[in-house]
This record gives C-alpha cells, sequence and structure tokens, in this order.
C-alpha cells in the first residue's frame, strides 16, 4: 500500500527494574497495548489511547507514557494530524469519526474574560457568614405578579405560575444516553445530580428501571428517533427536553451502531436488538418553529401541563433567532450547546469545524430575548466544554440561569478525554457496554465524585460571587458588568456586551 | 352509557381535560361533536374507551396514546398516531402529512389519501408492531427511515404504477406494501424490492380484511391483487460508511 503505516501516536515504556510482573497492566487495558509472551510483557504501544488506565491500575508507577515525537518534516499548515486524516481517508474513502469534543487548537473565550472582585466600596461578601442564594428555578417567570385579598385579609397570588425545576445548584448533568454510555455510568451520574439537589438528563435512550428510583432528578429527551418515549417515559420525567441539535455535531442526528443494541439497550429504547438505533437529522414532525411549538404543546397536554419542557440546539450562527422563535413555542427553557459539547460518537469534520463558542452563543441569545422583552419567558442553560466553576460563574454573567456540565461529570468518573468512546471499549466503564468493563465502575463510589464535584463548583461559585458583592444567583444572571474581556477584539467584545479591562 | 361532548368553540386543553375525566370515570363511549381543527385529541391517553370524533381534528390526533379506539368521520389533519404506543384510529376521510410517525404500536386506518412521509420512522418492540393501512395514496417518503412495522396502501381505484418518490428512504426494519407496480426508479437508499411469498400475503391478509370491515369495501378483489412489498435492503443502512478517528 502507498500509503502504508503511520507513526505511533503515543509511547508505552514499563520501567523494568520497577514492574513486579502482576500483570494488572494486561487486564485492564482493553485495545491490547500489553500482552504477556512467556513470562515477559510485550508493550504494543500503536493500540494505546493514552486513556491512562495502565497507569492508573499499575501497583508499581511502572508505566509511562508519552506523545511521540512527530517525525514528519514541520510544517504549519499540514499539521500531522491533516495529513494522518488524509492518509486514512485515502486508504477507507470513508466518514471519519470521532469521540468527546472539538479539538481545534481555539482559545476558550473563558479564558480571556476575567471576574470581577469587590475592593474598598461595595465591600464583598462572606459567604461562610452571610446566606448566599443559589437555588435556581428553570422555567416561565411570569412578567408580574398580581394579588388579591381574601374577605378574612389574607393576600393570595392570582398569577398562575408555570411548573418550575427548582436546583438547589445552577449546575445540571447534561444529557447522556444509556447506550452511549453504560448503566452503571448512567446510575452513578444519577446518584450524583439526587446528591447534589440537581437534575440529569437521560439522553435520548429511554429510561432503564434501574434509573427509576431517580425519575425526580431526571429530564427525559425527546429526540428525533423517539427512543424509548412513551406516555410513562413522558410521566415519569421532572421535566421534558426535545433535542433538536447537539453541540458536537450540530446538524445531524444520531446513529447508535446495532452492535451496541444490547438486550437491554434494546429494552430502554423499545427496539429489536442488534438493529440500528438512527435518530434523523430533522425532527419529521417539525420542520418549522411552528411545528416545533406543536410538538412543545403535544407533550405538554401528554403530561398534562405539569412538567417543564426545555429545546436543546445546538450553538450555531443564528442562534439568536432560532432562541427567540423557541421562547415563542410555550417551551419552558432554551438549552444551547457550544462546539466544545462532547459526544460518544461524531464525524470529526463536524466535531472540529461546525458551531460556535458557548460563550458568544449565550451572550447573544440573553441579549436578543432580553431585546425583545421576551427573556422571562423562558430559561437559558448554558452546555458544551464547561470545565469548572468560573465558567460556571462567567456563563452566568453573560446571560445563562444554568449550566449543563458533560464531560466534566464524566471525568469526576475517572473518564480521561481520550476521545475513544465510539470505539466501545471505554476502559473506564462509561463509553460501553461490555459486561467486564461496566463492571469497572461503581455506581455508589462515582456517584459520590460526581456530587462531591457540584458540591464543590457550587461553593465556588458562591465564593466567587462574595467576592464580587453578589448575594443571589439572580443578580449574577446577565450581569456583564461583573466581567472584563482581556485580549479579546472589538467584535467579540460587541458580541459579548463586555467592556475591555480597565474600562 | 354514551357522553357526548359538545366542541363548539372549545379549545384543545379544556377539550383533553373533559375527555380525561370522563376516561378516568370508567366512561367507555365517548361522541365528541363539532370538531373543528382542534389539536392532540386523545394525546397520552390510555385506557379502553371507544373515541367517535365528528370533524376534523387537527394535528396530533392520538399522539402517545396506549389503548383508546378513535374513530373520526371526517378528514385529520397532519401526524395521526404520532409516537403512538397502542390502540386504534379510524378516519373516514384523508389524513395530512407524518401520518403515524414513529408509531411504536396499535393501528392507523385511513380510508382515503395521506400526505407525505406516511408511516415515516415507524418502529417495533417485541409484540408491538405498529400497522398502518391506506385505501387511497401516499405523497413522497412513504415509509422513510422505517425501523418495523408494517405500511400497506391500497391505491383503491389507481391501477397505474406507483411514481411518488423517496419510497423507504433509510429503511432499516418493517416492510411497505403497495398494491400494484412500484416505478424503481422511486424506491430510495437503502430500500429494496423483496419477494412476495405466501406468508408474506398471509401477514396483510387480516389488515385487509380489518380494513374492509371498518369501511365497507368488499375484501376479496384486494386479497386476491398483487403487492409490491418493500423492506430494507440491509438491517445495517450506515454500517461502513465510518471510519476511525
Ligand atoms: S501493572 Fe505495572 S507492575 Fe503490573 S505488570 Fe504492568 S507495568 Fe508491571
Ligand atoms: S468516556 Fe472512556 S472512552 Fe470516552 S474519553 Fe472518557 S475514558 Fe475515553
Amino acid at each position: 500500500m502507498a500509503v502504508g503505516s503511520v507513526p505511533l501516536r503515543y509511547r508505552i515504556t514499563i520501567d523494568r527494574d520497577r514492574c513486579m510482573e502482576c500483570g494488572r497492566c494486561v487486564e485492564n487495558c482493553p485495545y491490547g497495548t500489553f500482552r504477556w509472551e512467556g513470562d515477559r510483557i510485550v508493550v504494543d504501544s500503536r493500540n494505546c489511547t493514552a486513556c491512562h488506565r495502565c497507569i492508573a491500575m499499575c501497583p508499581r508507577d511502572a508505566i509511562s507514557l508519552a506523545e511521540y515525537p512527530c517525525d514528519y518534516r514541520s510544517h504549519p499548515l499540514w499539521t500531522r494530524d491533516a495529513r494522518e486524516a488524509i492518509y486514512n481517508q485515502a486508504r477507507s474513502g470513508k466518514i471519519i469519526l470521532a469521540g468527546m469534543g472539538n479539538v481545534q487548537p481555539l482559545p476558550p473565550i473563558f479564558d480571556s474574560l476575567l471576574l470581577d472582585a469587590c475592593q474598598v466600596t461595595n465591600p464583598s461578601i462572606d459567604p461562610l457568614r452571610e446566606p448566599m442564594e443559589l437555588r435556581t428555578y428553570i422555567g416561565k417567570k411570569p412578567s408580574k405578579l398580581e394579588f388579591s385579598r381574601t374577605p378574612d385579609g389574607d393576600v393570595d397570588l392570582r398569577t398562575e405560575l408555570t411548573p418550575n425545576l427548582m436546583l438547589e445548584t445552577p449546575i445540571m448533568i447534561g444529557h447522556m444516553s444509556y447506550g452511549a454510555i453504560s448503566l452503571n455510568a448512567q446510575l452513578a451520574l444519577a446518584k450524583g445530580a439526587h446528591g447534589a439537589g440537581t437534575f440529569l438528563g437521560t439522553g435520548e435512550g429511554g429510561m432503564h428501571p434501574a434509573i427509576f428510583p431517580y425519575q425526580d432528578n431526571m429530564i427525559v429527551q425527546v429526540a428525533s428517533g423517539r427512543f424509548g418515549v412513551d406516555v410513562d417515559y413522558l410521566n415519569r420525567g421532572a421535566a421534558i427536553e426535545i433535542k433538536i441539535g447537539q453541540g458536537a455535531k450540530p446538524g445531524i442526528g444520531g446513529h447508535l451502531p446495532g452492535e451496541k443494541v444490547c438486550a437491554d439497550v434494546s429494552c430502554t429504547r423499545m427496539i429489536p436488538m442488534g438493529s440500528d438505533a438512527i435518530s434523523p437529522a430533522p425532527h419529521h414532525d417539525i420542520y418549522s418553529i411552528e411545528d416545533l411549538a406543536q410538538l412543545v404543546r403535544s407533550l405538554k397536554e401528554a403530561t398534562e401541563w405539569k412538567k417543564p419542557v426545555f429545546v436543546k440546539i445546538a450553538a450555531v450562527h443564528n442562534v439568536a433567532a432560532i432562541a427567540a422563535g423557541i421562547a415563542r413555542s410555550s417551551a419552558d427553557a432554551v438549552v444551547v450547546d457550544g462546539f466544545r459539547g462532547g459526544t460518544g460518537a461524531a464525524p470529526k469534520v463536524f466535531r472540529d469545524h461546525v458551531g460556535i463558542p458557548i460563550e458568544a452563543a449565550i451572550s447573544a441569545v440573553d441579549q436578543k430575548l432580553r431585546n425583545q422583552g421576551v427573556r422571562n419567558e423562558i430559561s437559558v442553560v448554558a452546555s458544551g466544554g464547561i470545565r469548572n466553576a468560573a465558567d460556571v460563574t462567567k456563563a452566568i454573567a453573560l446571560g445563562a440561569d444554568a449550566v449543563y456540565i458533560g464531560t466534566a461529570a464524566l471525568v469526576a468518573m475517572g473518564c480521561r478525554v481520550c476521545g475513544n468512546c465510539y470505539r466501545g471499549l471505554c476502559p473506564w466503564g462509561i463509553a460501553t457496554q461490555r459486561p467486564d468493563l461496566v463492571a469497572r465502575l461503581d455506581p455508589e463510589k462515582e456517584g459520590e465524585h460526581v456530587a462531591n464535584l457540584i458540591h464543590a463548583w457550587t461553593m465556588e461559585v458562591s465564593e466567587l460571587m462574595g467576592a464580587a458583592g453578589i448575594n443571589a444567583i439572580e443578580s449574577l444572571r446577565g450581569n456583564r458588568d461583573r466581567l472584563r474581556g482581556y485580549l479579546l477584539d472589538e467584535g467579540m467584545l460587541k458580541v459579548l456586551d463586555v467592556k475591555p479591562v480597565g474600562a | 352509557m354514551v357522553l357526548r361532548i359538545d366542541a363548539t368553540g372549545l379549545h384543545y386543553t379544556p377539550l383533553n381535560r373533559q375527555v380525561r375525566a370522563a376516561v378516568r370515570d370508567g366512561e367507555t363511549e365517548i361522541v365528541i361533536d363539532n370538531v373543528l381543527g382542534q389539536r392532540f385529541i386523545a394525546d397520552g391517553l390510555c385506557g379502553e374507551v371507544r373515541i367517535t370524533v365528528n370533524g376534523v381534528p387537527g394535528g396530533d390526533l392520538g399522539m402517545f396514546m396506549r389503548g383508546p379506539t378513535v374513530i373520526v368521520n371526517g378528514n385529520a389533519d397532519h401526524a395521526p398516531g404520532n409516537t403512538m404506543d397502542g390502540g386504534t384510529i379510524i378516519i373516514h376521510g384523508s389524513a395530512g402529512d407524518a401520518v403515524a410517525h414513529s408509531m411504536r404500536g396499535g393501528r392507523v386506518f385511513v380510508r382515503d389519501d395521506i400526505g407525505y412521509r406516511g408511516g415515516i420512522h415507524m418502529k417495533e418492540y417485541e409484540e408491538k408492531r405498529p400497522c398502518l393501512v391506506v385505501g387511497g395514496s401516499a405523497r413522497s417518503y412513504l415509509g422513510e427511515y422505517m425501523a418495523g412495522g408494517i405500511v400497506l396502501l391500497l391505491r383503491l381505484g389507481d391501477t397505474g404504477p406507483f411514481v411518488e418518490r423517496g419510497i423507504a428512504s433509510g429503511i432499516h426494519g418493517g416492510e411497505v406494501y403497495i398494491r400494484g407496480e412500484v416505478d424503481p426508479g422511486c424506491l430510495a437508499i437503502g430500500a429494496k424490492v423483496l419477494p412476495l411469498d405466501e406468508e408474506r400475503r398471509a401477514r396483510i391478509r387480516p389488515l385487509i380484511e380489518e380494513f374492509c370491515r371498518y369501511f365497507g369495501e368488499d375484501p376479496a378483489p384486494l386479497i386476491a391483487a398483487d403487492y409490491t412489498r418493500i423492506g430494507p435492503a440491509s438491517a445495517r443502512p450506515f454500517a461502513g460508511k465510518y471510519v476511525w478517528e
């Protein structure tokens, strides 16, 4: 073959002086990087995905992993990645599939936004001593409240309130389906969300009976494939989310390959075992905002108007106008998923090149909704690449009510962001259905880790708020005066509606 | 006892509330008169009840429904039977686009024609095998993305070949039966004409008989007629499209 093989990506070395030949690396690597040859362990670095499972499990710290230096002729345009993608496609003639989020080296805008802190005037607030209000309600809010007096002098609320979700923190966990992730992983996330007083999404894979005890913390998803959707499923969820788009792959549908549709997955998706689960790009009953409104209302009718309905879209060029349309569709929340969102599998070309950053999208959506006077009619949830409490705080200051985390929650359970989820061999028991790998993840323990992460970030958000002299999340929302842009161009500052540092 | 509801000037939510309350109270026979475009009738409704709709219901009739029988004396708007779970919808007239969209169980019978994307994304699971039977004709994209169930198109009064485009694109389960010839150029990617053996004929026979019972047709010529059977070229239409990073 003219193309031949490409150089290794990573190199694994075993320090033979330290190794005690216990064989844990052999057992732990599902990609076959290690094998016994007689009584000696040999390494095939070509199989390594940098998942770090072997390193984490080696009792002697004997394994080291390094990116293998690239020996192509250096070139600023024809990078190793660009060349190797071509070799791959010249050989296969196929679409390249990739996992997790965007790998383009674009600077995150979050890192160029700096938060404020009080000094002498407007003293900062000490969250240890002062109450900080982080409780967040997702759903429609009335533009004004009307009261009346009862004959015995009491005050009655006359305004009819629509159902809202009550979160103890502005952090939720986004939708990751059973199928894309293992049942143990979903169970751990559910336990984590429950422990932290927040919610998580089912993804489009239906709901497994093991999750039923956590149904009050679940947001059930309705995607174009309508997998696992029936009236019981809709009634189980605390809220319903219609998935129109996803940050990692805007404009394309979902596809769970038949080999991942095992007996259990087949039962939650309600499709035969081994058949491909295809969610086409569009919902075939939605071709306009009016059609979307129809689906929102049909879900509300089916559940007797007791559940908030979210609509999730990918952050794309015209996102603000789309969100404004959604705000008029009876939806209670719009979820905007930025281009750094992760996924189990996406065509690489989509993952890396389609969509826009969440920072710009959220700000544009918030501004548009405010300008049109409908901001209170809908909550805004930001997702896609939220890495820490500072990102959460900045997303809220740019106009989000709450955020969804995805990859961060997986990292809390062990994920090393190796990007190989689409192969179904996740060594951490997350993005896999192979029983021996799934069993590696202890839902109890990992659920605690997820809850810990959310607790820790929530405390950090409240510290950041306190430093900025803010004691309620409501006062942080859309409060761009608490942000300044550093090394951002004028155009970006305008989109974000943020002043430059020093101003 | 038959419960009669007058839908004149009634918004769909109070109408559906009345229907739900009646079913909760154990009503088994409901007649809704003067229906004029009210959407979502019987949306998410569960139970053994027979609902007669006099007039023209709006979109998403019987969406997510499980159990009831809904008889429409008139035409229906788009997507009757959308994501329906079980029960029967019988329409004495025509229906709009996306009839039986993502239907998971139960049966939909339409006496006359349907619009575009009929039976789109229908799916099956275990004993749930939905079917859509249409007496007249259908427009393009019939059975698109079908993952299970049966679509049967009787084309009463039409003897020429069926020439609507995009039949069963992306089909990966289930079957489409169309009476008479089908222009092969109308079959979309993923769809294939399959042989019609006796076992398959036996499979559609009860559907033909049921259709004829509802609409007063003679089943004999329809049972004896020729059908083109269309199914997936492969259960994995997208296998082989992707390569690893
Ligand atoms: S896990 Fe570590 S100590 Fe055990 S065989 Fe592998 S390299 Fe050696
Ligand atoms: S979920 Fe597993 S396969 Fe996916 S990136 Fe994380 S460690 Fe790798």
